[in-house]
C-alpha cells in the first residue's frame, strides 16, 4: 500500500504511535487493558450491563449523574496523583544526574498533572456535588434540562477518555497546563500532544458550559414555593454564583482554544511569532478564563463549608446576608484580576498596581467569610464528625494559602516569586486546602444522603490526618524552595543543598498517597459494613436544609410533595415546628424518560476529536456528520416523559413512614 | 404557588408541604436556558471582536481593510440578513395565529434569505482567498475570517435547524413543543442579526474608515 | 510522661527549619538593591497580613475547642446569627489591612517598576545623573542566554559579568518561545518574547557569583537554561571585557544563526566582536538575510508586534497539507539517549519539540537553509 494511501486512511497514526518500546507505559497499558477486560468480563458474568445501561448510563436522574461525576473525579484523581508522585520522585533524585524521566516524558507528566487535576478531578467533583445537592436543597424533582445534564456528563467523560488515550496512543502536550503560545503553536509543538489537549478541553468544556446553564436555570426556576433568593441555602447560592461564572468564563476558553486550533489546523496567525500574531493575546485571553475558573472551583467548596459548619455547630449560620454579598463580590471581582498572572510581562506600573490591588480586594470578602464561619462556631455545640474536621483543617490551611496569594498580588514581590515553587506551593495550598478539603467534607457530609449509610469514621480519620499532615510536609518545602530561587517545572538540578527539601516534599506526597489509600479503604469498609452504618431517618447529622427532609437515598422523584419554605433553614424550621409529613393523597409523578442520546453523542464526539488529533479527515467528517445527524434525529422524538405510577409512589412512601416510625422508637 | 408563600412564618397552621398538584410543564425554563446559552455565545463573539480589535492593524505588510472590503456587496448581504429577520418575525406572527401554512411559507422565505446571505459571504471569502488575502496571510485577516466565518457558521447551523423545524412543523403541526422550538430559533436568528450589525459596523464600516 | 515531651522537644528544630531556611534564602537575602527592596516588601506584606491571620487561626482553634459538643459549661445560642457591630468589624478589619497593603503596593510598584531607571545604588546612596548605566542586551535562545555588551562591543553566552555597584539596564528579547530572565539576587524576573523588547533595571551591591536562570518553561532544554552572574569590581570588569575582546570569535549573522539553533547546557562562550545591529535585527525578526524586517510602526494606536509577513509555506495548517506531509507522531518522539547539547548544537535530538515533523518555524527554517 502506498504511503499516500496509508496516510489518507490513518493520518499520522502509525505503529510507532503505540508505546511498544516503552516498558513502563507498555506495562501500565497491559495492566489497564487486563483490568478493563476483567471489568468487562465481570460485568458480563454478573449480567450487569443492562443494569448499568438502563439505570446509570442513560439515566437523566440528577442524583445518579452527580454520583457518576464523583466516580469520574475519583478515578481521575488516581491518575493525576500518579503524575504527582512521578514528579516528586524525579525532582527528589535528579541532582547532577538525569533522574529517571527524560524531558520528553517529564514535561508531559507535569502538563497532564495540571490538566487532569483541574479539568477532570476538581471540575467533576464540583459539578457532581452541585448536581446531586442543588435540586434537593431547593426542593425540586430534577434539574431544568435532565437530558442535557446526562449529555454534559458524558461530554466531560469523553474529554477524560481523550486525555487518557494520550497515555497509550501518541503523547500528551509538553507545554504546561495552559499550553501557552507560541510554545503550543505548530512551530514548536508539531506533535499530537497539544491537539489532545485542545480537543479534550473543548469537548469537556461543552459539557461544563451546558451543565452551568442547566444548574443556573434550575436554581432560578425550580425552587420550592416560599424559597426566595434570600431563603436559599448557602451551598445553593454558591452554586448559583459558580454557574454564573461558568457561563461567563468558559466561552472565553472555547474561543481562545478555537483560535489556537485554527493556528494549528488552518495556519492562521493569532498566536504565532510572525504574520502579526501576538502570543501575549493568548496569555491574556486564557487567564480571562483562568482566573474565574479558580473561583468556579473554590466557591462551591465555600458553600459546602457553610453548610457543614452550621450543621455541626448545631447553630444558624452567622451573617447569612454578608456571606451572600461576599459571594457576589468575589464573582464580580473574579473578572478584574486576570493580569496578576503575568505582572512580569512588562505592563506599566499603574496597570500592575491596579490589578494587584483588585486582587487584594478579593481577600476582603473572603476574609469576611472566614470570620462568618468562625462566629458560626462561637457559642455552638460543635460535633467533630468528619465533615467538620475537614472544615476546621480548611480554615487553618486556607488562611495561609490566602496570605501567600495576597503576597503574590504585590507586583514587586511577584517579580521575585512568579513562576517559582513558592507559586506552586501557593496554589496547591488553596486548591488542596480549599477545594479538595471542601470536596472531601462534602463527600463525607452527603454520602449518607446518597447511599443511606454513613462513611466509616476510623478510616476517615486516618485519611484526614494523612491528607492534612501530608499536605504540609509536601508543600512547606516548596515555599522555602521558592524563596531559594527555584523555579517550577524543572527536571534536573545542580545545587545539592536543595535535595533535602525535595526529599521532604516527596515524603509528604507519600503521606498524601496513604491518605488517598485510606480514603479508598474508607469507602470499601463503609460499603462492607453498611448495615452497621445504616441511617433510616434520612437526617443523620441533624441537618438544616431540605435535602435532609427526604429519605436516604431519595426516591427518583425526590419529594412526593413539594415542601413549602418559610425560613432560611427550611428543614430545621420544619423540625422545630413539628411539621408532619403527609402520608396519603399521593399522586402519580411526571418524570423525564431515560435516553441514550447523551452517551451516543459524546461517543461520536470522542471519535471526532481523536480523528482530528490524528489528522484522519474522513473519519472526522463522518463522525461530525454523525453528531449532527443523531442530534437532529433526537429532536424528532417528542415522547420524552412518563408518569411514575401512584402505586409505586405510595409503596415507597409507606416504607419510609414505617422506617421513620421505627427510628422514633 | 403564591397561595402557600402567603402564609407568614409565625402563622397558626403553616403549610409545610404542597399537597396540591401543580404540574411543571416541560420546557418551563427553556426560554431562560436558551437566553443563557445565547449570552455565552455572545461572549465567544466578544472574544472574537476583541481579537479583531487587537489584530486589526497587524497586516504584516499585507492588504489592509480599506484595500479589501467591497462595501456595496456587504450592504446587499446585510440587507439579506435583515430581510430574513423580518420574515422570521412574520413567521412568528403566523405561529401566534396558529396558521401552519403561513408559518411554513414565511420560514421558507427566511431560509432563502439566509441561504442568499451565506452564498454572498462564501463568494466574498473565495474572492479574498483568490486575491491572496486568505486567513493565513496576516493576523488581521485571521481575525477577520474567524469573526465573520464564525457568524457564517452560526447562520448555517441556523439554516439546518430551520429546515429540520419546517419538517417537524409540517409533520406535527404547531404543537406546544414546536412553538417553543420556533421561539428559540427566533431568538437565535435575531441574535445573529444583532451580531451582524456589530460585524458590519465594527469590521466593515470602521475598517474602510481606518 | 517524660518520653513524649523529650521527643517533642527534639522535634522542635525540625519545625523551625522552614523558618530558618526561609530567612537565609537568596530571595530574602539578595545581593542587589532592587531585590533587597522587594524582599522588604515581602516582609512588610507578610507582617501586615499576619496581624489578621494569627488571630483568626488562634480563634479557630480556641472556638473549636471551647464550643465542642462535649463541653456543657459554655453558652449555647443556636439562633444567634447576626450582630451588626461584629459584621462591621469583620468587614472592616480586612479592609483596613488591604488599604494599608494597597498603599504599599501602589508606591512599591511604582518605585520598583522594572522599566524605571534606578535612582539609587542602595539605601542612602543616591545616584547622580552623571552615572550612566551599563547596557546589556539579552536574547533568550533555545536553551541558553546570549548577552551582548554594546558599549564594550563583546558578547557572551551563558555568562553574565557585571561591575559591582553600577546600575545595569537590560534590553531583552527572545529568538523563539517565551522565557523569563531572572537573577534572583539582583532583581525580579521579566519575560523575554520574540518580536518584542522588554526592559529590566538592576544593580548588584556585592561581589560574588550568583545564579541566574529562565523562570518560564520553554521546552525540553528548559532545566539547563541557567547561567552564572559574576559581580566584580569595576577594574576587574574592564580587564575581563578586554580579555573577551581578544577572543577570535565574532558574533556576526552567520554565527548567530548557528548559535540560535537549539542546544542544551551550553558552556560559556565569549565573542570578541559583535554585529552592532544584531540585537535590533533579532527584535525585528530579520536576522536571516533577505527577510524583511518587521513593521515596527503599526497602524494607529496599535504598535506592531511580530508584524512580519509570513514566508511562503510558513503558516500552513494541518488541514491544507497533502497526505504525505502529515508526518507521524510516534509515542516517543524524543530519541533515546542524552541530547548532544553544545557538542552538536544542530542535532535534532536537542529539540524534542520538532523532531517528528520536518522542522518548521523561523529557527528551523534557518537551520534547513544552512544545511
Amino acid at each position: 500500500m502506498s504511503d499516500t494511501l496509508l496516510k489518507t486512511i490513518f493520518g499520522r497514526l502509525t505503529l510507532e504511535s503505540f508505546p511498544i518500546h516503552e516498558p513502563i507505559i507498555l506495562g501500565t497499558f497491559i495492566v489497564v487493558a487486563l483490568g478493563g477486560v476483567a471489568l468487562v468480563a465481570a460485568l458480563s458474568w454478573f449480567k450487569l450491563w443492562r443494569y448499568l445501561w438502563t439505570e446509570w448510563f442513560t439515566s437523566v436522574d440528577h442524583k445518579k449523574i452527580g454520583i457518576m461525576y464523583m466516580i469520574l473525579g475519583t478515578i481521575m484523581l488516581l491518575r493525576g496523583f500518579s503524575d504527582a508522585i512521578m514528579m516528586r520522585l524525579q525532582q527528589a533524585m535528579a541532582f547532577n544526574n538525569d533522574g529517571y524521566l527524560n524531558a520528553h516524558h517529564y514535561d508531559q507528566v507535569f502538563t497532564a498533572h495540571g490538566v487532569i487535576m483541574i479539568f477532570f478531578v476538581a471540575m467533576p467533583f464540583v459539578t457532581g456535588l452541585m448536581n446531586y445537592v442543588v435540586p434537593l436543597q431547593i426542593g425540586a424533582r430534577d434539574v431544568s434540562f435532565p437530558f442535557l445534564n446526562n449529555f454534559s456528563f458524558w461530554m466531560t467523560a469523553s474529554g477524560a477518555v481523550t486525555v487518557m488515550a494520550s497515555l497509550f496512543v501518541g503523547e500528551f502536550a509538553r507545554t504546561g497546563w495552559l499550553a501557552m503560545a507560541p510554545l503550543s503553536g505548530l512551530d514548536y509543538s508539531p506533535d499530537v500532544g497539544v491537539d489532545y489537549y485542545i480537543w479534550a478541553l473543548q469537548i469537556a468544556g461543552v459539557g461544563t458550559l451546558l451543565s452551568g446553564v442547566n444548574l443556573l436555570c434550575t436554581i432560578i426556576k425550580m425552587r420550592a414555593p416560599g424559597m426566595g433568593l434570600f431563603q436559599m441555602p448557602v451551598f445553593t447560592w454558591a452554586s448559583l454564583v459558580t454557574n454564573v461564572l461558568i457561563i461567563a468564563a468558559f466561552p472565553v476558553l472555547t474561543a481562545v482554544l478555537a483560535m489556537l486550533s485554527l493556528d494549528r489546523y488552518v495556519g492562521t496567525n493569532f498566536f504565532t511569532n510572525t504574520g502579526g500574531g501576538n502570543p501575549m493575546m493568548y496569555v491574556n485571553m486564557i487567564w480571562i478564563w483562568g482566573h474565574p475558573e479558580v473561583y468556579i472551583l473554590i466557591l462551591p467548596a465555600f458553600g459546602v463549608f457553610s453548610e457543614v459548619v452550621s450543621t455541626f455547630s448545631s447553630k444558624r449560620l452567622f451573617g447569612y446576608t454578608s456571606m451572600i454579598y461576599a459571594l457576589i463580590v468575589i464573582c464580580i471581582l473574579a473578572y478584574l484580576v486576570w493580569l496578576h498572572h503575568f505582572f512580569t510581562m512588562g505592563s506599566g506600573a499603574s496597570v500592575n498596581s491596579f490589578f494587584g490591588i483588585t486582587t487584594m480586594i478579593i481577600s476582603i470578602p473572603t476574609g469576611a467569610k472566614i470570620f462568618n464561619w468562625l462566629f458560626t462556631m462561637y457559642r455552638g455545640r460543635i460535633r467533630f464528625e468528619l465533615p467538620m474536621m475537614w472544615a476546621i483543617a480548611f480554615m487553618l490551611t486556607f488562611v495561609i494559602g490566602g496570605m501567600t496569594g495576597v503576597l503574590l498580588a504585590v507586583p514587586p514581590a511577584d517579580f521575585q516569586l512568579h513562576n517559582s515553587l513558592f507559586l506552586v506551593a501557593h496554589f496547591h495550598n488553596v486548591i488542596i486546602g480549599g477545594v479538595l478539603f471542601g470536596m472531601f467534607a462534602g463527600i463525607n457530609y452527603w454520602w449518607p444522603k446518597a447511599f443511606g449509610f454513613k462513611l466509616d469514621k476510623r478510616w476517615g480519620t486516618i485519611s484526614f490526618w494523612c491528607w492534612v499532615v501530608g499536605f504540609w510536609v509536601a508543600f512547606t518545602p516548596l515555599y522555602v524552595l521558592g524563596l531559594m530561587g527555584v523555579t517550577r517545572r524543572l527536571r534536573t538540578f545542580d545545587d545539592p543543598s536543595l535535595q533535602i527539601w525535595f526529599i521532604i516534599a516527596g515524603i509528604g506526597a507519600a503521606i498524601i498517597a496513604a491518605g488517598i489509600g485510606a480514603m479508598l479503604m474508607q469507602f470499601y469498609v463503609s460499603i462492607r459494613d453498611r448495615e452497621r452504618l445504616r441511617d433510616t431517618t434520612g437526617d443523620p447529622w441533624g441537618g438544616r436544609t431540605l435535602e435532609w427532609a427526604t429519605s436516604s437515598p431519595p426516591p427518583a422523584y425526590n419529594f412526593a410533595f413539594t415542601p413549602v419554605v418559610h425560613d432560611l433553614d427550611a428543614w430545621y424550621d420544619m423540625k422545630s415546628r413539628k411539621a408532619s409529613r403527609p402520608t396519603e393523597g399521593f399522586r402519580a409523578i411526571h418524570m423525564p424518560k431515560n435516553t441514550a442520546t447523551g452517551i451516543v453523542l459524546a461517543g461520536l464526539s470522542t471519535v471526532f476529536s481523536l480523528s482530528m488529533i490524528w489528522y484522519i479527515w474522513w473519519l472526522a467528517a463522518i463522525s461530525f456528520a454523525g453528531v449532527i445527524g443523531y442530534a437532529i434525529f433526537h429532536t424528532f422524538n417528542y415522547d420524552r416523559d412518563f408518569d411514575i405510577p401512584v402505586d409505586d409512589v405510595r409503596r415507597f412512601e409507606d416504607a419510609r413512614t414505617k422506617a421513620l416510625a421505627a427510628a422514633e422508637v | 404557588m403564591s397561595e402557600q408563600t402567603a402564609t407568614p412564618p409565625g402563622a397558626e397552621n403553616p403549610v409545610f408541604y404542597d399537597v396540591e398538584d401543580h404540574p411543571h410543564p416541560p420546557g418551563a425554563s427553556t426560554m431562560l436556558g436558551f437566553w443563557l446559552y445565547l449570552m455565552s455565545d455572545c461572549l465567544i463573539f466578544a472574544m472574537l471582536f476583541a481579537a479583531y480589535g487587537v489584530y486589526g492593524g497587524s497586516t504584516a505588510g499585507g492588504p489592509t481593510a480599506k484595500e479589501l472590503f467591497d462595501l456595496p456587496l456587504v450592504a446587499v448581504n446585510t440587507a439579506m440578513l435583515l430581510f430574513s429577520s423580518i420574515t422570521y418575525g412574520f413567521a412568528m406572527i403566523a405561529t401566534d395565529e396558529k396558521k401552519q401554512g403561513a408559518t411554513l411559507a414565511w420560514l421558507a422565505l427566511t431560509g432563502l434569505f439566509g441561504a442568499a446571505f451565506i452564498g454572498i459571504e462564501l463568494y466574498e471569502f473565495s474572492h479574498l482567498i483568490h486575491e491572496g488575502a486568505g486567513p493565513t496571510r496576516s493576523a488581521f485577516l485571521s481575525a477577520f475570517f474567524t469573526l465573520v466565518g464564525t457568524h457564517g457558521l452560526h447562520v448555517t447551523s441556523g439554516l439546518i435547524w430551520l429546515a429540520v423545524l419546517m419538517v417537524q412543523v409540517a409533520r406535527r403541526g404547531l404543537i406546544a413543543d414546536n412553538v417553543r422550538r420556533l421561539q428559540c430559533l427566533s431568538l437565535f436568528w435575531h441574535f445573529l442579526d444583532v451580531i451582524w450589525i456589530g460585524v458590519f459596523t465594527f469590521v466593515y464600516l470602521m475598517g474602510v474608515l481606518r | 510522661m517524660a518520653q513524649p515531651l523529650f521527643r517533642s522537644l527534639r522535634l522542635w528544630p525540625l519545625a523551625a527549619m522552614p523558618l530558618l531556611g526561609a530567612c537565609s534564602t537568596v530571595v530574602m537575602d539578595p545581593a542587589g538593591d532592587v531585590a533587597r527592596q522587594q524582599s522588604h516588601l515581602i516582609l512588610w506584606a507578610t507582617g501586615l497580613m499576619l496581624l489578621i491571620i494569627v488571630p483568626v487561626m488562634i480563634l479557630t482553634v480556641l472556638f473549636a475547642w471551647r464550643y465542642r459538643a462535649t463541653n456543657e459549661d459554655t453558652d449555647y445560642d443556636p439562633d444567634w446569627d447576626h450582630s451588626t457591630g461584629l459584621e462591621l468589624i469583620i468587614w472592616s478589619a480586612p479592609l483596613v489591612i488591604i488599604v494599608a497593603l494597597g498603599a504599599l503596593t501602589w508606591v512599591g510598584t511604582h518605585t520598583l517598576d522594572p522599566y524605571r531607571p534606578l535612582d539609587r545604588l542602595a539605601e542612602g546612596r543616591p545616584l547622580t545623573p552623571a552615572v550612566r548605566p551599563l547596557e546589556v542586551q539579552v536574547v533568550s535562545l533555545d536553551w541558553k542566554w546570549l548577552f551582548i555588551y554594546p558599549e564594550q562591543g563583546i558578547a557572551t553566552v551563558n555568562e553574565l559579568v557585571v561591575p559591582v555597584d553600577r546600575p545595569i539596564r537590560f534590553r531583552m528579547t527572545s529568538s523563539s518561545v517565551m522565557n523569563t530572565f531572572w537573577v534572583p539576587s539582583m532583581a525580579g524576573m521579566i519575560y523575554t518574547m520574540a518580536g518584542m523588547e522588554t526592559r529590566l533595571h538592576g544593580v548588584l551591591n556585592r561581589t560574588g557569583k550568583f545564579e541566574g536562570r529562565s523562570g518560564n518553561y520553554s521546552g525540553a532544554g528548559f532545566s539547563g537554561m541557567s547561567f552564572w552572574t559574576y559581580a566584580v569590581p569595576e577594574t576587574r570588569f574592564a580587564s575581563w571585557a578586554a580579555n573577551v575582546r581578544r577572543q577570535p570569535r565574532r558574533l556576526d549573522v552567520p554565527t548567530y544563526l548557528k548559535l540560535e539553533r537549539p542546544s542544551e547546557r551550553v558552556r560559556p562562550i565569549g565573542f570578541g566582536g559583535v554585529d552592532p545591529r544584531l540585537f535590533e535585527r533579532v527584535v525585528a525578526m530579520c536576522v536571516q538575510p533577505g527577510t524583511p524586517c518587521m513593521d515596527m510602526s503599526g497602524h494607529g494606536m496599535q504598535k506592531g508586534v511580530n508584524n512580519r509577513a509570513p514566508r511562503p509555506g510558513e503558516a500552513e495548517g494541518a488541514l491544507t497539507r497533502e497526505p504525505h506531509e502529515k508526518g507521524s507522531s510516534p509515542h516517543l518522539s524524543a530519541p533515546p539517549g542524552p541530547a548532544p547539547g553544545a557538542r552538536d548544537p544542530g542535532h535534532r535530538a536537542n529539540r524534542n519539540l520538532t523532531w517528528a515533523l520536518p522542522p518548521r518555524g523561523p529557527i528551523a527554517r534557518a537551520s534547513r537553509a544552512e544545511a
